[in-house]
């Protein structure tokens, strides 16, 4: 088996699985701290208890998040040793940065929040949920300035050794790959938590059990649901998208399909990549549209395939295709599936369409994969760089792991990661299950019969 | 520079040994000393609201021996790949044994967590302890700076030793004793009535039993390593060290059998700081040295990052440090005291 290969596929999986994790996180604690806002500000006791039951599903989605992310720190050095020893002095940093910034505060807070409501007053309360957001958004900027680096790399020089430095603290934070990246990602984020909270509540209306939180659940969700949608596509896609055009051309010829140069360059909508005719298998297209998406102006010339060696080109270029059209696709139905139900909760009549409320309940899964297709492009789309034009992906893995040493800890990963899915599954399923009824009537179910 | 940041990776991995050493211990006697499920309980919630702070220590830790010492990092990680694996596994089981186990309120559901708890705290201690000792004993490392070394060779700490071998093992069983004690101690001060009086009746059976293999690791670690004691002999200051392991284990059993837990468990944090500051002075200026010849060593000068980075470092992390403190006295403060049962949370 080929050694690189299942490098990339151990790191793949295990990046895969964690970050269907820290994207609920995120997106969660954001909207629970707009429900504890609520709570307070209109003395209303229905958002506390919604509050509640979302702080014990953020407790599970946490927890996976941060024993599946441990995994995460340790794998640049155990399998991609070469990688971490010459860029540790420059990513390195914000890594450990993630750990002194973010976990600390996070998981402090998180104790606090979890444990302490009835020893704080509901404002110390309501500090403990925003600072653990606070610590799950920090956590996300930092990660994303490392990516950043390795997609866009700047304020760099090379050390004697091969090693690289930073030179500049603050560039490397600024970097403007990062900043786009973030807010592209967070808002990434927001919408796979306004979808989560839409799904429940749709569920609870449509089976009217628990359907005044339902409701609660809707409004909240698809509020921030219409926002998040909306600057996930404009502007935070259309810019990273510029970006990416003018940094990586060869990513985004790649994740268009566009195998030679043209002007007024056209989308490909629907197709099948065949690399080795150079063409588009079934296209559905719309002339012009790329090169009026990147530069404004439906005659400027797109930088194909053909422009770069084959060297150069992001592999496996299908899954790249995929990826981005995946991503897109589902972005667009987003938009589309949150304005009308913006629309209708306006007009008051979004609890009573079912045929609004049902979309809502199965889009659960969506927003994963949309997010999980948009790292998709990123990652393949730096290909066949770990390194963007510096080092080469088939440069940075452990040469003395033998393929017998990471199959057998690809295999016991995925071993791992099935039980966790459906415990998780199980779990998640039973607090919804349970529902969010006040403290005192879920207590037999949650806290132990002993307990008197 | 290199000296700051030797010291600084080093006080990061005595903060976790410390701080998630007693919830490990809690978790090597979980089974042992809560009888009933209500002191199961109380054993977890007295861990329940920090131990996930606590492992942040090892993170914050790895990632900075990641970035001051980009080498050694590299080098290690993907030399020791499988136990590393294998702690990570156990690092994924613990940390669901400790969260879903109120979950479900079926009995068989609890049985399966509290021993996946147990199980998981005791052999991660032992890995730990024998990582430890695979630093101290050296690894064959190559010219290029890397090595791979499998779980188990002949057992013998030669040139090409395995990552068990009978050292390594005494410096597994040396952690599982300590770290036992040292939640043995924590649930003392944490507990009341029969819990506490079980915690203290163990950490005082088990001291002997720490005393002997204290005394015994050291023998060992000359046998494996004639160099040790270079640094202590160029500053014999240093032979405080071994004094001051020797006070803190006498104050962890006298405090202990005065029943004023709160010393004894003071004694047993400074004991593992010492015993562990200790190793690091012996290594100094090493970080991971070499079976295979001194001219192969991975020194701190040999692997640390450029001086920009270093100098910026060193501001971030005196500011995150001062904040990590902060959260931590609260959090401490907010959870002082017994431990209650009736104290609310979310089903957790």
């Amino acid at each position: 088996m080929d050694a690189l290969l299942l490098h990339r596929i151990h790191f793949a999986f295990t990046i895969t699985f964690h970050y269907l994790f820290p994207q609920l996180t995120m997106g969660l604690a954001l909207l629970i701290v707009a429900l504890k806002t609520i709570a307070i500000r209109r003395k209303d006791e229905r958002y506390n208890e919604a509050a509640r039951f979302w702080a014990r599903i953020f407790a599970i989605n946490f927890l996976i998040g941060v024993v599946t992310g441990i995994p995460m720190e340790f794998q640049f050095g155990t399998n991609w040793s070469q990688f971490a020893r010459t860029t540790g002095g420059v990513i390195g940093q914000p890594l450990a940065m993630e750990g002194v910034f973010s976990f600390f505060l996070e998981s402090a807070f998180l104790g606090l929040f979890l444990f302490g409501e009835k020893r704080l007053s509901p404002w110390k309360h309501w500090a403990c949920a925003f600072l653990v957001f606070v610590g799950s958004w920090i956590s996300g900027f930092f990660i994303i300035v490392t990516n950043a680096w390795m997609q866009h790399p700047v304020a760099y020089r090379i050390l004697p050794n091969g090693a690289f430095e930073v030179t500049s603290f603050w560039a490397l934070l600024t970097n403007p790959w990062a900043l786009l990246q973030y807010a592209h990602n967070m808002s990434g984020a927001v919408i796979t938590g306004a979808f989560v909270m839409c799904s429940v509540g749709a569920f609870y209306v449509l089976e009217n059990r628990f359907a005044e939180h339902g409701k609660i659940f809707l409004r909240v969700g698809v509020i921030a649901g219409v926002i998040a949608c909306v600057t996930q596509i404009f502007p935070t896609g259309d810019l990273h998208g510029r970006y990416l055009a003018k940094h990586q051309p060869a990513a985004v010829a790649g994740m268009e399909g566009l195998f030679s140069s043209k002007a007024g360059a056209p989308i490909v909508l629907i197709g099948q990549p065949n690399e080795e005719r150079q063409t588009i298998d079934n296209p559905i297209v719309v002339n012009d549209v790329l090169s009026f998406l990147i530069y404004g102006t439906t005659k400027s010339e797109v930088q194909g395939l053909d422009a770069f060696p084959r060297d150069q080109w992001p592999a496996p270029l299908p899954l790249l295709f995929y990826s981005y059209h995946i991503m897109a696709g589902l972005g667009t139905y987003f938009v589309l599936l949150m304005v009308i139900a913006a629309f209708l909760l306006w007009r008051g009549k979004l609890f009573r369409t079912s045929w609004v409320l049902w979309p809502l309940l199965l889009s659960l899964p969506l927003p994963y994969i949309a997010n999980t297709a948009g790292w998709m492009t990123a990652e393949i789309g730096r290909q066949p760089w770990v390194v963007y034009g510096l080092i080469r992906t088939s440069e940075g893995y452990s040469k003395y792991v033998s393929t017998g040493n990471s199959l057998f800890t690809l295999l016991g990963f995925m071993g791992i990661y099935t039980v966790l899915s459906i415990l998780f599954v199980v779990l998640v399923y039973r607090i919804i299950d349970t529902g969010p009824a006040s403290e005192v009537a879920s207590a037999p179910k949650v806290v132990a019969p002993t307990v008197t | 520079m290199g000296f700051i940041w030797f010291w600084i990776v080093a006080i990061m991995l005595v903060a976790y040994v410390v701080l998630d050493g007693f919830d490990l211990g809690v978790g090597i006697l979980h089974l042992f000393l809560a009888r009933s499920e209500r002191e199961r309980q109380i054993t977890l919630r007295s861990i329940g609201p920090v131990w996930d702070g606590n492992e942040v220590w090892l993170l914050a830790g790895g990632g900075t021996l990641y970035f001051a010492f980009p080498l050694a990092y590299a080098s290690a990680f993907s030399g020791f790949y499988l136990a590393l694996m294998i702690v990570l596994w156990l690092l994924i089981l613990r940390g669901i044994s400790v969260e879903l186990r109120m979950h479900v309120n079926v009995g068989v559901w609890k049985s399966f967590f509290d021993g996946l708890f147990v199980f998981s705290s005791a052999l991660l201690t032992v890995f730990f302890g024998a990582a430890l000792a695979n630093v101290i004993r050296g690894v064959p490392l190559q010219a290029d700076g890397y090595f791979f070394v499998p779980l188990w060779t002949n057992w013998r700490a030669g040139a090409q030793p395995g990552i068990l071998d009978w050292y390594t093992v005494i410096g597994g069983v040396v952690a599982l004793v300590a770290l036992a004690v040292h939640g043995a101690l924590y649930l003392a001060v944490k507990t009341e009535a029969g819990l506490q009086e079980r915690a203290r009746s163990v950490a005082k059976r088990l001291w002997m039993l720490l005393l002997v293999l204290t005394v015994v690791s050291l023998p060992a670690t000359m046998i494996v390593r004639a160099d040790t004691l270079a640094n202590y002999r160029a500053y014999p200051i240093c032979f405080l060290v071994p004094v001051v392991v020797l006070l803190a284990l006498l104050g962890m059993i006298h405090f202990c059998r005065k029943g004023d837990d709160r010393k004894a468990f003071a004694c047993s944090c400074a004991y593992l700081t010492v015993m562990l500051a200790g190793a690091a002075i012996g290594l100094y200026p090493r970080l991971l040295p070499s079976t295979t010849g001194s001219q192969y060593d991975i020194t701190i000068e040999k692997s640390l990052s450029g001086p920009h980075t270093l100098h910026v470092g060193l501001v971030w992390w005196a500011c995150g440090m001062c904040l990590a403190f902060t959260y931590f006295f609260i959090v401490y403060r907010m959870f002082r005291g017994k431990v209650s049962l009736e104290s609310g949370g979310y089903g957790h």
